[in-house]
C-alpha cells in the first residue's frame, strides 16, 4: 500500500481504518488495482517515476461524510485531492498533483436537487454529470437547455470551478454559477451569495449576497470542497441560425477580427465559435510548404487566390427568434460587407427548436444545442489522449497572427512530429479575448512525451514573453504556469498563500493545485 | 412630519415602477457636456462650473438643483444660478463646503479652493457693482 | 483634534506628520472643519453622538502614496477608511464605519490610463466619476457607452465595488460584474494584479478576468480586504439602434404571468434594455412632479387589510377602463433585429389575454437632441445627476428632507413573490407606523432576480432618525424571515444586514473573519464595513444573533 507522504505506515492505516467506518467498506479503494483507476490516462508523464499515483481513494456521499473525512485527514496532515466526476482529461484527469495524495472522489454525489424552468436554473451536486443533468430535464419535460462542453461526462461543478466553456450563449461555466456551498478544511459548512441567508428564496438567483463576494477563490483552488452548485440555464430559444463570413487576404485578419469584437461586444455573437483558416489545413502540398517557409503574405494571398481558397473563414452562431437570427445574420453581413472588401457569405445550418429526436439523431455535433455528447472524441485523431495547451490572446488580428507565429516557430525548433505547420485555432469560449486551443496527442510512450513537455514548457515561456497566460493547465504544469503571473514579485501567489495557511492551515486539501501549495510543502518561487 | 415621509416613500415607489417604465414622459438635459476635460478656450471659472455643478444647476426639467430653487423661490430670483445676480461667494463656498438640503458637501479633493474660486467668482460676474 | 480610539495623541501626531510628508501638508486634513467636510450627509445618525465621523483625511495621489499611508497606518494601528469619491449616498457617503478612522480618499486618483475602442475596455482609477469618463469619451469621439448608475457623480470603481447597477445590457448594468481586471494595494502595502494583471505585460488584464487560480476579485467588493486602485471594466459598443415598447395587461393576477414571459425574454437575451415594470392604474407623472393620485376608492382597495382583494381590483380597473400593470422592454441592436425582438415579445406577451401593446419608437444612434429629451439620459449610457429630483425640493415636496438611505432586499423574479412582498412590507409599515406604501414595483437592475427600493427619509432630528433606525433594522429582519436579503445597505446598518445572513451559526461572516486577520492582522483597512470587523474590535461590533 502506497503511503501519502509525511505519513507512516501505521498512521496511515489509522486514517484508513477510520474513513472505512465513515464511508464504509465499499467505498475506500486502497488496492493497487483499485487505486491505479484514479491515475491520469492522459497522463503526460505516464510510465515515469513521478507520474503522480494516488494512495487511497474515499468518495464520501453527503456532507457530513465529507466533515468526517476531513477531521481524520486534519489529524494525521493527509494530503486528499478533491474530484467531482474526475474527467477533467488533458487537464490531470483524476489523478493528484501531488503524488500518494489521496483522492476525495465526489462522484457518489449525485443529486440533482433542483431544477426550476421558470427562473432558469439548476442546483446540483459535484457528482452529477451533464448526461444526468440533461437525462433529468428531459424525463420532466423543462424547456431549459444545460451549456455542456465539449465531453459531456464531466461534472458542471467541476468544469465550472476549473472553469471551462461551452458553445451556447451560457457559454462561460464559472460565470454563469450562482451560489455555493462549500465545506471548508476545518469542516465549516458555508454557503455563499444568498445562501448564507437561513431559507433564502433566490441562492440561485442573485449571485453575490451581502458583504464580498468569495465564490471565485473556490474556482481553480484548493481552498474549499465544494459540495453543491447553481446553475443558470438558457431557456429554450426558439431557432438557432449560422453562417460563415470568409475573407480573401492574410491582412483581412485585422478588419474580421475587429468586426468580429464588435459583434461579440455587442451581444450580437453570444455563443461560441473559432477563427481559422482553411490553408492550415492544406497539407503535403509542396508549393505552399514552400511559401510558408520563404514568401511574403502576397504570396500567400496569390496562392489562395489561384486555389479559389478563402484565406480566414469565421461561422457565426446566432440564438433566438427565428426572424431576429435572419435579421443579426444579415446586420453581421452589412458590417463584415463594409469593412472587408471581397467577404463572402454562406449560409449555415438553420433549426428551430424543440428539435425532434430523428434530427438530433443526424447531428454530428449537439453540443451547440445543449444536448451533452462525447462526440468530441471522434475528432480528435487516433492517440490515447490529448493535452490542452490554452493561452488566453487578445481578440486582435495582430494577436491572432503573432500567436500563430510564435506557436508554429516552437514547434518547428524542437522538430515538430509531422513536419507540418501547426495550427492553432482560436475560439472564442469566452466574452472579450481569445483562447488558443492546442491538444498535444498524449501516448504512453516516455520519448514522444519527454518531447511534448520540452516544447509544453517553451510555450509557457514564449506565452508569457509575450504577456499572454494560460486559463488552465494540466497539473503537470500547474507550477510552471502559476509563475508566470508573477507581477510584483509574485504577489497574487503569495497572497493565494496567506489565505491558503489562513483556510487550511493543515495543508491537506489538494496541494499544489493552481501552484498553491501549503506552507509544509512551499518552494522557492522561480 | 409623517406627511413627508409618506411623500418621499410614496414617490420613491411609484416612481420606479411607474414613471420610469413610461421614459419617454421625462426630459433630460446634459448641458454639462457642453464643456470639455481640458476647457481650451473656455473661461475657467464657467469650465468648473459646467464640470462640478450644472449638472445639477443646470437649464431643463431634469435638474434637482434647478427644480429646487425654481421651488424655493417661484421666480422671485432665476432658479438657474448662473443668472443670479445676488450671489456672494462667502455663501456659495458656505454652501459647497457645509451641504444644503439634500445637495451633500463638496470636498476639498472634489472641488479645490482654487476652483471654487473660480466658480465664485463666475457665479457672481453679473452681480452690481 | 480628533484622535481614532485605542490611538494616542502622539502617535496620532507622529503618523499624520508622516502622512504629510508623503502626499504633503495640502492633502492631509485635519481641522474641526475640513474633517467635517467627511460626514455622512445622509448619516441616519446626524448630529448624534453615534454619528460615524472622521479623525482625519488624507488623499494620496498615486499608488505608492497609498502603499506608503497604509505602511504607516500599519505602524501606528491607525484605522483608516477608504473611499473613492465619497458619493455613495444613500449608503454611507464619505463617512467610515468605525468612528475615529482616518478617511484614505483617493479622490485625486483620477486618471483615465486607457479606453480601447476597438477592444471596448477601460482602465481607470478609483477617483475618476462618471461624467469624467463620458466627458472623455465624448471629446475623444470614442464609439462606446458607459454604463452609468442613477447618479452620476460616483465612481466607476467605487460603484462597482459597492455593486451597484445601471441601465444597459445586462453584462454591463451589473457594475461588478462588467469590471475586469484590479490593482489592489493590500494591508501590508504590497501591489497586487488581479486576473491576467498577474503576468507581467498582460495583453489582455482586461479582456480576460479570472486568470489563473483562484479568481479572487469578488473579495475586494463590499469589503475591507484591500485597496483597490485601479480596475477595468467591459464597455458598450455604441449600438446601432434603440427600439422600446410597452405591453399592459388588464387583471391584477395577470402579474405573475407577465413576469414570467419577461423572465423567458430576458434570459434568453430577447429583450436586452433594462425592463420596468409599472402600472398604469396607479401611474403617477415624472419624478418630483406630481402627487399620488388620489382617488379615495382606489385607496381604500389598496389599504384593504389583507392587501388588495384581485376581483376587487379588476372591478375598478374594468370600470375605469384602465390596465393593471405595464412592462416595457427595450432593445439596443440593429434596426431589423430590434424590431424581430420587439414582434417576438409581443408573440409572447400576447398569452395574457387582453395584453395591449404600445410602439415606443425605433431610433438610430445617436439620438438627435429633440428625440434624446424624451428618454432618461442614463439608458443611453448618459450620467446625470436627475434621480435627484426625488428627494429635492419641489411643488409635491416643498420641505424637503435631509436625504435618504435605500432598504434595498433581494426578492426572486416572480409573480408570486411580489405579491408577497407588498403584503409582508405592507404589514410590517403598519405595525412599524411608517406610512404604508400603495403597492411597490421591484427593479430588474439584475438578471435573474428583483430588487425593492424602499427610500428612508433622513432629517435632522434625532427622534424621528432614532424611530426611522429601528424602524429599518425591523424591516431587514422582516425580509430576512421571508428569505430577502438586502444586497446593499448604509454602515449604521450593515451589522445588522450581515446577522441576517447567518446559515450555520454565522458560518460565512466567520469566514470573512478569518480572511480578514489573514490578510489584514492589525486590523487597519475600512474598520467594519460590511459587518467585517478586525480582531479586536469584533467582541464589542460585530452582530450575532443566534
Amino acid at each position: 500500500m502506497k503511503v501519502p507522504p509525511g505519513l507512516s505506515a501505521k498512521d496511515f492505516s489509522d486514517v484508513v481504518k477510520q474513513w472505512t467506518e465513515i464511508v464504509g467498506k465499499e467505498w475506500i479503494f486502497t488496492s493497487d488495482e483499485d487505486v491505479e483507476m484514479y491515475r491520469d490516462y492522459y497522463s503526460p508523464l505516464w510510465h515515469e517515476d513521478n507520474d503522480p499515483v494516488p494512495s487511497a481513494a474515499v468518495a464520501p456521499d453527503g456532507v457530513e461524510q465529507i466533515q468526517a473525512v476531513l477531521k481524520v485527514a486534519n489529524e494525521y496532515k493527509v494530503p486528499l485531492w478533491t474530484i467531482s466526476t474526475g474527467k477533467n482529461l488533458g487537464y490531470g484527469g483524476s489523478a493528484p498533483l501531488l503524488s500518494g495524495s489521496a483522492v476525495l472522489d465526489l462522484k457518489r454525489m449525485n443529486r440533482v436537487l433542483e431544477v426550476n424552468d421558470k427562473n432558469h436554473y439548476a442546483l446540483v451536486e459535484p457528482g452529477v454529470s451533464y448526461f444526468d443533468l440533461y437525462r433529468y430535464i428531459r424525463q420532466h419535460n423543462l424547456k431549459v437547455w444545460l451549456d455542456p462542453p465539449d465531453p459531456g461526462w464531466g461534472s458542471p461543478v467541476g468544469n465550472s470551478l476549473d472553469r471551462g466553456g461551452g458553445y451556447t450563449p451560457m457559454r462561460d461555466h464559472f460565470d454563469n454559477h450562482c451560489g455555493m456551498e462549500v465545506v471548508l478544511a476545518n469542516g465549516e459548512v458555508i454557503r455563499t451569495g444568498m445562501g448564507a441567508l437561513p431559507g433564502s428564496k433566490t441562492w440561485q438567483q442573485y449571485k453575490y449576497g451581502f458583504g464580498p463576494y468569495i465564490d471565485g477563490m473556490f474556482s481553480q483552488s484548493n481552498f474549499g470542497v465544494v459540495t453543491k452548485m447553481g446553475f443558470w440555464l438558457l431557456p429554450e430559444p426558439e431557432a438557432y441560425l449560422s453562417g460563415t463570413v470568409t475573407v480573401p487576404k492574410h491582412d483581412d485578419i485585422y478588419k474580421m477580427v475587429e468586426v468580429f469584437a464588435y459583434l461579440v461586444d455587442s451581444s450580437i455573437v453570444q455563443a461560441t465559435t473559432l477563427i481559422t483558416s482553411p490553408l492550415w489545413y492544406v497539407r503535403n502540398d509542396p508549393e505552399l510548404t514552400g511559401i510558408r517557409e520563404h514568401g511574403t503574405t502576397q504570396d500567400l494571398d496569390a496562392y489562395a487566390a489561384r486555389k479559389g481558397a478563402a484565406y480566414w473563414s469565421v461561422s457565426l452562431p446566432f440564438y433566438g427568434p427565428a426572424k431576429v437570427v435572419a435579421a443579426q445574420w444579415e446586420f453581421a453581413k452589412e458590417k463584415f460587407s463594409a469593412a472587408i472588401p471581397g467577404a463572402k457569405f454562406l449560409d449555415g445550418a438553420s433549426y428551430r427548436f424543440p428539435l425532434s429526436d430523428e434530427q438530433v439523431a443526424k447531428m454530428a455535433d449537439t453540443v451547440p444545442f445543449g444536448i451533452p455528447s462525447l462526440s468530441i472524441f471522434s475528432m480528435i485523431g487516433k492517440n490515447i489522449g490529448h493535452l490542452g495547451f490554452s493561452p488566453i490572446i487578445p481578440m486582435t488580428g495582430e494577436a491572432v497572427l503573432e500567436s500563430q507565429r510564435v506557436f508554429t516557430q516552437v514547434y518547428r525548433d524542437l522538430g515538430s512530429p509531422e513536419g507540418e505547420a501547426a495550427s492553432f485555432p482560436v475560439f472564442s469560449f469566452f466574452a472579450r479575448a481569445f483562447v488558443n486551443i492546442y491538444l498535444f496527442p498524449i501516448e504512453h510512450d516516455v520519448e514522444k512525451n519527454r518531447k511534448t513537455r520540452e516544447i509544453y514548457r517553451r510555450l509557457i515561456k514564449e506565452s508569457a514573453a509575450r504577456g499572454w497566460g494560460e486559463y488552465r493547465t494540466h497539473t503537470t504544469f500547474m507550477k510552471d504556469i502559476a509563475e508566470t503571473y508573477s507581477f510584483n514579485n509574485h504577489s497574487l501567489l503569495r497572497f493565494h498563500e496567506m489565505i491558503k495557511d489562513a483556510v487550511d492551515p493543515n495543508g491537506i486539501l489538494s496541494p499544489g493545485k493552481s501552484g498553491i501549495w501549503p506552507k509544509r510543502m512551499r518552494t522557492a518561487k522561480a | 412630519m409623517n406627511a413627508r415621509v409618506v411623500i418621499i416613500i410614496g414617490a420613491v415607489l411609484l416612481s420606479f415602477g411607474a414613471q420610469r417604465c413610461n421614459g419617454q414622459e421625462v426630459s433630460r438635459s446634459s448641458a454639462w457636456t457642453r464643456t470639455t476635460i481640458s476647457g481650451q478656450g473656455q473661461p475657467k471659472g464657467y469650465v468648473q462650473f459646467e464640470n462640478y455643478c450644472s449638472m445639477c444647476h443646470g437649464p431643463g426639467p431634469g435638474q434637482p438643483g434647478t427644480m429646487a430653487l425654481q421651488a424655493k423661490y417661484k421666480g422671485a430670483e432665476p432658479a438657474l444660478l448662473a443668472d443670479r445676480t445676488d450671489l456672494n461667494g462667502a455663501v456659495i463656498k458656505a454652501y459647497v463646503r457645509n451641504g444644503i438640503s439634500i445637495m451633500p458637501i463638496f470636498r476639498k479633493t472634489e472641488i479645490s479652493d482654487a476652483n471654487l474660486d473660480l466658480i465664485a467668482e463666475y457665479l457672481t460676474r453679473n452681480n452690481k457693482k | 483634534m480628533k484622535v481614532p480610539p485605542g490611538v494616542s495623541t502622539s502617535d496620532f501626531s507622529e503618523a499624520l506628520r508622516q502622512f504629510e510628508e508623503v502626499v504633503g501638508k495640502e492633502w492631509v486634513f485635519t481641522s474641526d472643519e475640513d474633517v467635517a467636510m467627511y460626514r455622512d450627509a445622509y448619516s441616519p445618525f446626524y448630529g448624534e453622538a453615534d454619528e460615524l465621523v472622521a479623525s482625519a483625511a488624507v488623499a494620496p495621489d498615486g499608488v505608492e502614496q497609498v502603499q506608503k499611508i497604509v505602511r504607516i497606518a500599519n505602524q501606528y494601528k491607525i484605522p483608516i477608511y477608504t473611499i473613492s469619491t465619497g458619493k455613495n449616498l444613500g449608503y454611507g457617503g464619505s463617512a467610515p464605519c468605525y468612528s475615529g478612522s482616518v478617511v484614505l480618499d483617493l479622490k485625486r486618483m483620477n486618471r483615465i490610463l486607457e479606453v480601447n475602442e476597438k477592444n471596448a475596455y477601460c482602465l481607470v482609477e478609483p477617483g475618476v466619476s462618471y461624467f469624467d469618463l463620458y466627458r472623455y469619451i465624448q471629446e475623444k469621439g470614442i464609439r462606446l457607452w458607459v454604463d452609468v448608475p442613477d447618479p452620476g457623480w460616483g465612481s466607476p470603481v467605487g460603484n462597482a465595488l459597492d455593486r451597484g447597477g445601471g441601465y444597459l445590457l445586462p453584462q454591463f448594468r451589473n457594475h461588478f460584474d462588467s469590471h475586469c481586471g484590479m490593482e489592489v494595494v493590500l494591508a501590508n502595502g504590497e501591489i497586487l494584479r488581479t486576473g491576467m494583471g498577474a503576468l507581467p505585460g498582460a495583453k489582455t488584464w482586461q479582456e480576460y478576468k479570472s486568470g489563473f487560480g483562484p479568481w479572487i476579485d469578488g473579495v475586494f467588493s463590499q469589503s475591507n480586504f484591500g485597496v483597490v486602485t485601479k480596475m477595468g471594466f467591459w464597455m458598450c459598443p455604441a449600438p446601432d439602434s434603440y427600439q422600446v415598447g410597452t405591453v399592459t395587461v388588464p387583471k391584477y393576477n395577470d402579474l405573475t404571468q407577465l413576469i414570467d414571459i419577461l423572465g423567458y425574454l430576458e434570459n434568453t437575451g430577447c429583450t436586452n434594455g433594462m425592463p420596468f415594470l409599472g402600472s398604469p392604474m396607479l401611474a403617477r407623472g415624472p419624478i418630483g412632479e406630481q402627487g399620488p393620485l388620489a382617488d379615495p376608492e382606489l385607496t381604500a382597495l389598496l389599504n384593504d387589510e389583507n392587501g388588495p382583494v384581485p376581483e376587487e381590483m379588476d372591478a375598478y380597473a374594468e370600470k375605469k377602463g384602465v390596465h393593471q400593470w405595464s412592462c416595457t422592454v427595450s432593445f439596443y441592436g440593429g434596426p431589423q433585429a430590434n424590431a424581430g425582438n420587439w414582434e417576438f415579445a409581443k408573440e409572447k406577451f400576447s398569452a395574457i389575454p387582453g395584453a395591449k401593446f404600445t410602439d415606443g419608437g425605433a431610433y438610430k444612434l445617436p439620438l438627435t437632441p429633440e428625440v434624446q429629451a424624451k428618454f432618461n439620459l442614463p439608458q443611453f449610457g448618459i450620467p446625470s445627476l436627475q434621480m435627484f429630483s426625488i428627494g429635492a425640493r419641489s411643488a409635491i415636496n416643498p420641505t424637503p428632507g435631509e436625504g435618504h438611505i435605500w432598504f434595498s432586499p433581494i426578492i426572486p423574479r416572480t409573480g408570486e413573490a411580489v405579491f408577497e412582498a407588498n403584503r409582508v412590507f405592507r404589514q410590517a409599515a403598519k405595525e412599524l407606523g411608517l406610512p404604508v406604501p400603495p403597492f411597490s414595483l421591484p427593479t430588474c437592475y439584475w438578471e435573474r432576480a428583483f430588487i425593492f427600493l424602499f427610500g428612508f427619509p433622513i432629517t435632522h432630528d434625532p427622534e424621528t432618525n432614532k424611530k426611522n433606525r429601528k424602524a429599518f433594522q425591523q424591516l431587514v429582519k422582516i425580509a430576512a424571515e421571508h428569505g430577502w436579503g438586502e444586497y446593499r445597505t448604509a454602515p449604521a446598518h450593515q451589522a445588522a444586514v450581515m446577522d441576517t445572513y447567518s446559515f450555520n451559526n454565522h458560518a460565512l461572516l466567520r469566514f470573512h473573519e478569518t480572511l480578514k486577520d489573514a490578510v489584514d492582522p492589525n486590523g487597519i483597512l475600512s474598520a467594519g464595513r460590511y459587518g467585517i470587523w478586525p480582531k479586536h474590535l469584533r467582541d464589542s461590533h460585530t452582530w450575532r444573533s443566534s
